[in-house]
């Protein structure tokens, strides 16, 4: 049934923290790694080595700039499916296929049921959702429900691929729902957003903002000594160089 | 978003389709209907093979078209869902009624069938009409003139049809005519209102709500996450040049509403020539139309494109 849960005993999700995302593509490129072979197999590309790449990818990450001059900043945004408590993408599913776990909050697409109308993606503010124009159907993130659970893996890989291959640690996987989970915590000390708040999807996802540097903060340009120019002392070595100086800055 | 042919031929052929069913259906169980059976039941046939051509064409939209009787299941939620249970209901009266006139075969309960017809026909177009309406992440769609449109187009494309029909065997008067180039008139005082308000409307959501980056400065892009477009820019990223699309209004305006409403007054007022005028009156209707739906999509912003640049959707 596409309508929504009432609740969800768990809503797992993704912090990702924008101060220390370097922008690398890891968790892009781990993300289509692990998919295309799990859950979502295939996520088909199109002309992947020509001049018109294109491809079903579940995690995309965008690089920003922000403010101006001495507060300029560049940001590393990596976006993907949030995995939300009131989303229309599921509500709008004609067949079912499109649908939110009541266990975990986890929305899933189903591939053997999903007809590939793309209404879900259209109905996504996000931009999460991808077709895959080989397989028919639509593509999201799964937030790896194929790894979180999976016994067969190490404890230490029962986590999303993406938070898995992250570098920086700049991605977290936990329950929102429990106030004293590390993510949690994390949300409230670093005052994590959602995306869109004023759409009133409710993501379970949150960002952590880049810290603020205030112009205080921010150093002068400094002047290193060796680079001081001395003032002439009138000798005339000094003339002489000052002689040669305008002859050669002609 | 990328205007889909085959979404265009739906929403435009099984509009006309179903505005025709309802006007014949109306009149029959009004027992108003001019002509005679054959009349009715060739008329029932050309709606029934438009709505069918249209179903078809929307088909052909789907990644996987051999699953599609899944989509009657989710009409609690659904829009998409309800608009496929409703095309499907309709085809019972239709059927029931097309099966009287073939057989000649009539029972006081066939008006009340016509009624529930007309009905039927009315609840699918404004479904059609709500699968767009109803979607939050498109400004200019989420407006309740658009399902209102979506059942004005199919009246007025529906009416057009019916009175090219039965022109054809001279059974439309002037009173028809007129009431048809008023329908007309009337799609086109919704359209421009529409229009209207869509250019009143620069939109709620900004790049700097998307990203949460406000308390930053502007939001600009640096890098994109792809060197080419992928599936969301190509289908919620689709722009038409603002030159393109005013030129193509004009269009819309002299092809949809003007000839035809013009063509058919005349009709009514020279009383000659009524199935030309009608014929005239199609034609351009049809590429009035087509161009219309194009629009509807190429004009319509997403919300995720404030990820890819947009200032504000």
């Amino acid at each position: 049934m596409t309508t929504l849960p009432q609740t969800t005993a768990k809503k797992l999700g993704l912090v990702i923290d924008l101060d220390i995302c370097v922008g690398c593509q890891a968790c892009a490129t781990s993300c289509k790694e692990w998919n295309t072979s799990g859950h979502s197999a295939p996520l088909s590309d199109h002309d992947p080595y020509g001049a018109d790449p294109s491809g079903a990818w579940l995690n995309r990450v965008h690089s920003y700039e922000l403010g101006e001059g001495a507060e300029g900043r560049t940001v590393h945004f990596p976006r993907s499916c949030l995995h939300c408590e009131e989303p229309d993408c599921v509500t709008v599913c004609p067949t079912g296929a499109s649908y939110k776990r009541e266990e975990d909050g986890i929305v899933l697409v189903n591939p053997d049921t999903c007809i590939g109308c793309k209404l879900c993606s259209w109905a996504c503010p996000y931009g999460a959702r991808e077709y895959d124009y080989d397989d028919g159907v639509m593509k999201k993130c799964t937030l790896c429900v194929d790894r979180i659970y999976n016994e067969t893996l190490a404890e230490e890989d029962r986590e999303p691929a993406c938070v898995r291959a992250c570098p920086t640690g700049a991605r977290a996987f936990g329950d929102l729902a429990d106030p004293d989970s590390a993510v949690s915590k994390n949300v409230a000390a670093r005052e994590g957003f959602d995306l869109l708040a004023e759409f009133g999807y409710k993501p379970t996802n949150k960002y952590l903002p880049p810290r603020k540097t205030t112009s205080a903060h921010v150093n002068p340009i400094p002047v290193l000594k060796s680079e001081t120019v001395s003032k002439p002392n009138g000798s005339m070595a000094d003339k002489l160089f000052a002689w040669a100086d305008q002859k050669l800055s002609r | 978003m990328h205007p889909a042919y085959s979404v265009i031929l739906f929403t435009t052929a099984s509009g006309a389709g179903y505005g025709l069913l309802f006007w014949m259906s109306l009149g029959y169980a009004f027992g108003a209907l001019p002509g005679g059976r054959l009349l009715a039941l060739g008329a029932i046939i050309v709606a029934l093979a438009l709505i069918t051509v249209g179903l078809l064409a929307s088909m052909l939209h789907l990644g996987r078209p051999e699953r599609a009787l899944g989509s009657f299941s989710q009409w609690r939620s659904s829009w998409l869902s309800r608009e496929g249970v409703a095309a499907v209901a309709t085809y019972v009266p239709a059927g029931l009624l097309g099966l009287s006139l073939l057989f000649g075969y009539h029972n006081d309960i066939f008006h009340v069938i016509a009624a529930i017809c007309a009905i039927f026909a009315a609840i699918t177009v404004y479904c059609t009409g709500m699968i767009y309406g109803s979607l939050r992440t498109i400004r200019q769609w989420n407006k309740p003139l658009v399902p209102v449109f979506y059942l004005a187009a199919s009246a007025a494309s529906g009416a057009v049809l019916f009175g090219f029909l039965y022109s054809l065997f001279g059974h439309t008067t002037p009173v028809i005519e007129f009431l048809i180039a008023l329908i007309i008139t009337g799609a086109g005082v919704v359209k421009m209102v529409y229009w209207r308000q869509c250019a009143a409307d620069k939109g709620q959501y900004t790049a700097e709500m998307a990203t949460g980056l406000g308390a930053f400065g502007k939001v600009r892009p640096l890098d994109p996450p792809h060197t080419m477009p992928n599936f969301v820019m190509r289908e919620m990223g689709y722009q038409v040049g603002r030159k393109h699309a005013d030129k193509l209004r004009r269009l819309v305006l002299v092809c949809l509403f003007i000839v035809p409403a013009i063509a058919i007054a005349l009709a009514a007022l020279a009383g000659a020539a009524i199935f030309l005028l009608f014929a005239v009156a199609l034609v351009s209707m049809g590429a009035g139309l087509i161009a219309e739906r194009w629009l509807f999509f190429a004009e319509a912003e997403h919300v995720s494109m404030l990820f890819y640049g947009a200032e504000r959707a």
